[in-house]
């Protein structure tokens, strides 16, 4: 197996996560954007640590599947509140930060 | 060493379908079961990069509950189940644009850096004691932030989510 | 491990004790103080004060023992004998390899520097019992001085430079909560982020400067000397011992000075000091007088090995440290005289004052620099809350000279005394504690060979006896005026009165009514210790005196090691002496006559000379405005960055998203109108209307760009980052 197979793999779902970031007005949807790009980083972390054949990339792979875990929660609980109070999860709609 | 390169490709082609799939579908819980797919794929993906705690982690962590969540937040945000029109911004358009300029820039740089250097043999997986030796050894102190990040995370999304 | 340990073993064991071994529980005390004080502070009956105090007072009875036993200590070694410091150090947290250290480095430097600032802290807040007696956050004020001392004790007993860093933001956390103590009002609050803002630019040189040191000296340091490359003595050592690469440690020299440029206030990032006067008096007197912005001048005496070979002092000509020490000494010296508010004048002078001691630094007059942290510490605490208790007591929270003072002298015994003991400590007259730290410091920087920059301190010795003079002739002498009057115009003071405001002295309102008197015995007490501690401090190093006088030379200052550089010491000659004692009193005599003829009688040679004679007026008109460093900072720096980028963004905005997505045939429209709009109408209809319109565009053009769409920054985000990964690729191919 070529080292590069794996990234390139990683590389090709993180672009289509930065594609999905932009072009998608659900919130939730965007979440699963950002979803799809950590996961990128993961198995990009893992192939170096096979690469070096050290353990530091396990660990910081599972870091990053705890930190996403915590980012799911915190965001769908925004999303939730702003559900709530607008009546609408479209990003669009949400420009109050408008200068 | 060549069924390990065809499973790669079946599994690698599988996660790039589905992943294209939960960035255009038209239906929020049929991207979130998409995305199901793409997890599974990297938890795969992982066992072939000889890392079966992570893999069994990313099972558990990801489809296990993170999905549950997504679904959850689905279900009480939007009343109705199935196809919707409205889920894409004016930005689309730039979207693929961006997308395919990083790609070619990674593409080079990963092609100009390793060429086609190949990963080493393994035939022993990762223990999951060396893990944990890793990290309540030499990285002890991010795992103590990462605590607080959950907590915080917890009470936080306890905090938004409360009606009052 | 330890190389020289072999020669250590056959001179005499050096003494220890319990106090020097326990020397860390001096921030410790402070550090659990500040908990309680948080925690229960409002529930005890003098809402937690007491736990400052307290813990204030064991921590100087602790530094008081460490120093009696360092004394001990030297006394114990022989002649030449470099003696060690007593060095403790356990490991804080380790993270990926790198292991943090905390602990303690005791030696005659850090002794000193925690003897004065335990003592200022009790003394200031015993003082603050009284002058901030009834303020709405009293018990957070007291937590905060508290954490603040902490701080400032655990940096400077650091073994090591993340613990000094540590020490080092904790310092500067509490000088912004303390700065805007009383946020409620605008200027406070904005002094506060002035003074954290500005401090923090420096502090960034404190990193890369910590960075440099550890990546460079850490091999050598574990391997000579079994520690890592953030302890102090390991640093002091490498520095020392020829390894390190000069351009390295030329440039970690450097970054380490910046931070010192922003903590000490020295120019050009001092401009936050004198507007940090904002904060209570007790605060401008701990933090601004004589303890946090010491913090950049002890930095570098810690660190002197890095700089003294870094910055090639005692080389030929100047270094950076001289440079910028003279610079700030003359610049802030000439602001001091057009201040009208008092504190601002003693703000400014603290900035002079620390500008000799850089100077000494630099010019290698390492022991008369720490000595005058010593003294200055005592008469510039000493003065700030002279001017604290003429306010609470006498000038009806006014500062301003000018509108609220003179004549107090009478009213004031006890503070007039200790005034003008600490001012004549301040200009260095002869037996008071400035002339013995103050001389020295020129004195040494002469010896040393740079005859210019003894110039330059002689120059600043006259510019301080004559601003010094000049406002305590207008606080103390001359007619009473405006609040010291009795008047009590409490609507008229209300744009410059800003404490007055406070409900902080609700229950002071009584005492206006019967004018102005002296303080109570909290403020009077600590004003008369200081002022006594002004007069003698000096004697403990009396250079005049001979050899026998030098106390603080033997305890203090590192003897010649592979820890510490050879240094000189300029012989006292009293023709020297005598020749500053002479520009001191030109300068007080100059000054005094000026003063009178000019404040009180009112001499029409002088009375608005400067609105007569043009140059004059351009001059007052350019230190009123402290050189323009703030419009330089505030108007051209910050706008030439944050401006084009808003502009930039804006016009990729219009130009390449619209363009993209609304098509080509809506880009022709606009050319085409924007050719009828230029070509057509402007150079038609004249140009007087453009600069009208111009203006007005630019102030909406940037308005837009903050669309408030999240995917639009996104967009903008990821497309910036594709394009700035696609050239580093390029290029790197």
């Amino acid at each position: 197996m070529f080292v590069n197979q794996f990234l390139f793999l990683a590389a090709v779902l993180f672009c289509i996560g930065v594609y999905g970031v932009v072009a998608r007005k659900n919130a939730v949807l965007m979440l699963m954007s950002i979803e799809l790009i950590l996961n990128s980083v993961n198995i990009n972390l893992l192939t170096f640590a096979l690469r070096s054949g050290s353990t530091d990339g396990h660990v910081f792979a599972l870091y990053i599947i705890a930190v996403a875990a915590a980012e799911v929660g915190v965001g769908l609980g925004l999303v939730l509140l702003v559900y709530r109070n607008k009546k609408t999860i479209s990003l669009d709609d949400l420009s109050e930060m408008r200068g | 060493m060549i069924a390990q390169n065809i499973g790669f490709w079946i599994i690698a082609i599988v996660m790039i379908v589905a992943a294209l799939r939960v960035v255009t579908t038209n239906n929020v819980v049929h991207a979130a079961l998409w995305l199901v797919v793409v997890l599974a794929g990297a938890a795969a993906q992982y066992i072939l990069l000889a890392a079966e705690f992570v893999a069994v982690t990313q099972v558990l962590v990801y489809i296990g509950a993170v999905m549950v969540l997504f679904l959850f937040g689905t279900m009480l945000t939007r009343a109705r189940i199935g196809a919707e029109s409205d889920l894409n911004n004016s930005y689309k358009k730039l979207g693929i644009p961006v997308g395919l300029v990083m790609l070619v820039a990674m593409g080079l740089a990963l092609v100009s850096s390793f060429g086609d250097e190949k990963l080493p043999q393994t035939t022993t997986v990762v223990s999951s004691q060396e893990i944990s030796d890793q990290i309540f050894g030499p990285y002890l102190l991010p795992f103590w932030a990462l605590s607080f990040v959950l907590l915080a995370a917890v009470v936080g999304a306890i905090v938004l989510a409360r009606k009052d | 491990m330890n190389l020289f340990a072999s020669e250590s073993e056959v001179l005499a064991p050096l003494a220890s004790g319990w106090f020097l071994e326990h020397a860390w529980l001096i921030p410790v005390v402070p550090a659990i103080a500040f908990a309680l004080i948080i925690l229960i502070g409002k529930r005890l009956p003098m809402k937690g004060s007491e736990l400052g105090v307290l813990s204030m007072l064991s921590s100087l009875v602790l530094a008081a023992g460490a120093g009696y036993q360092w004394i001990q200590r030297t006394n114990s070694a022989s002649e030449e004998q470099f003696v060690e410091p007593v060095i403790k150090s356990w490991s804080w947290w380790q993270s990926g390899g790198f292991n943090f250290g905390i602990g303690q480095h005791i030696d005659g430097l850090s002794v000193l520097v925690l003897i004065v600032v335990a003592f200022i802290s009790t003394l200031v807040q015993i003082y603050s019992l009284e002058y901030l007696r009834g303020d709405r956050r009293y018990t957070h004020f007291f937590a905060a001085l508290t954490l603040f001392s902490g701080g400032m004790l655990a940096m400077v007993l650091a073994d090591n430079m993340m613990l000094f860093l540590l020490g080092w933001e904790i310092m500067g956390l509490c000088s912004f909560m303390l700065i805007g103590h009383w946020w409620e009002d605008d200027a406070n609050s904005r002094a506060a982020l002035k003074a954290f803002f500005t401090v923090r630019t420096g502090d960034a040189g404190l990193l890369v400067g910590i960075a440099m040191l550890y990546f460079s000296a850490n091999d050598w340091t574990q391997e000579h000397l079994g520690v890592s490359g953030f302890s102090i003595r390991g640093i002091s050592a490498w520095a020392l011992s020829g390894e390190p690469n000069s351009t390295v440690i030329t440039i970690a020299a450097v970054a380490l000075f910046i931070a010192c440029i922003g903590k000490s206030g020295q120019f050009p990032l001092h401009t936050w000091l004198p507007d940090a006067m904002a904060g209570p008096t007790p605060v401008s007197s701990l933090l601004h007088s004589s303890t946090m912005v010491v913090a950049g001048v002890y930095l570098v005496a810690r660190l002197y090995p890095v700089f003294f070979v870094g910055l090639d002092i005692l080389g030929s000509g100047g270094n950076l440290i001289m440079i910028i020490g003279a610079i700030t000494i003359v610049i802030s010296a000439a602001l001091a005289f057009v201040q009208n508010d008092i504190k601002r004048v003693l703000a400014y002078s603290t900035v002079s004052q620390l500008g000799y001691m850089m100077l000494g630094l630099g010019a290698g007059a390492w022991m008369p620099a720490v000595f005058h942290i010593f003294t200055h510490a005592f008469f510039k605490a000493c003065l700030f809350l002279g001017a604290g208790s003429i306010s609470h007591s006498a000038s009806h929270h006014s500062f301003d000279m000018k509108r609220d003072m003179g004549g107090l002298r009478k009213v004031m015994p006890i503070t007039f005394v200790t005034w003008i003991i600490s001012t004549l400590a301040l200009c260095g007259v002869f037996p008071f504690s400035g002339f013995f730290s103050k001389d020295e410091i020129i004195d040494n920087v002469g010896h040393n060979g740079y005859t210019n920059f003894m110039i330059i301190g002689l120059v600043g010795a006259f510019m301080t006896a004559a601003y010094m003079t000049r406002a305590t002739y207008l606080t103390f002498f001359g007619e009473p005026r405006g609040a010291s009057a009795g008047e009590n115009l409490h609507d008229s003071h209300a744009d410059h009165d800003a404490h007055a405001a406070h409900d902080a002295h609700a229950d002071h309102d009584s005492h206006e009514a019967h004018g102005p008197h002296e303080s109570g015995l909290l403020i009077t007490v600590p004003l008369m210790i200081l002022s006594v501690l002004a007069l003698g401090s000096g004697f403990l190093n009396a250079t005049p005196f001979g050899e026998s006088w030098e106390r603080m030379k033997l305890w203090v200052e590192p003897r010649h090691s592979e820890f510490a550089p050879e240094l000189h010491h300029a012989p006292f000659t009293w023709s020297k002496a005598s020749l500053s004692l002479l520009i001191v009193f030109m300068g007080i005599a100059i000054s005094w006559l000026i003063s009178t003829r000019l404040f009180t009688k009112r001499d029409p040679r002088l009375v608005g000379l400067t609105q007569r004679v043009k140059i004059l007026g351009l001059g007052h008109k350019f230190l009123v405005n402290k050189y323009y460093l703030d419009v330089l900072y505030e108007k051209v720096i910050v706008r030439s960055i944050a401006y084009p980028i808003a502009n930039a963004a804006y016009w990729f905005n219009q130009n390449i998203l619209d363009g993209i997505l609304h098509g080509f045939a809506n880009s022709t429209r606009k050319l085409s109108g924007w050719v009828y709009q230029n070509i057509d109408q402007r150079i038609v209809d004249g140009t007087v209307n453009n600069s009208a319109t111009l203006t007005k565009s630019i102030g909406t053009a940037t308005q837009p760009t903050q669309s408030g769409k999240v995917s639009q920054y996104g967009a903008l985000l990821f497309s910036a980052a594709a394009i700035a990964a696609l050239v580093l690729v390029i290029i790197n191919t």
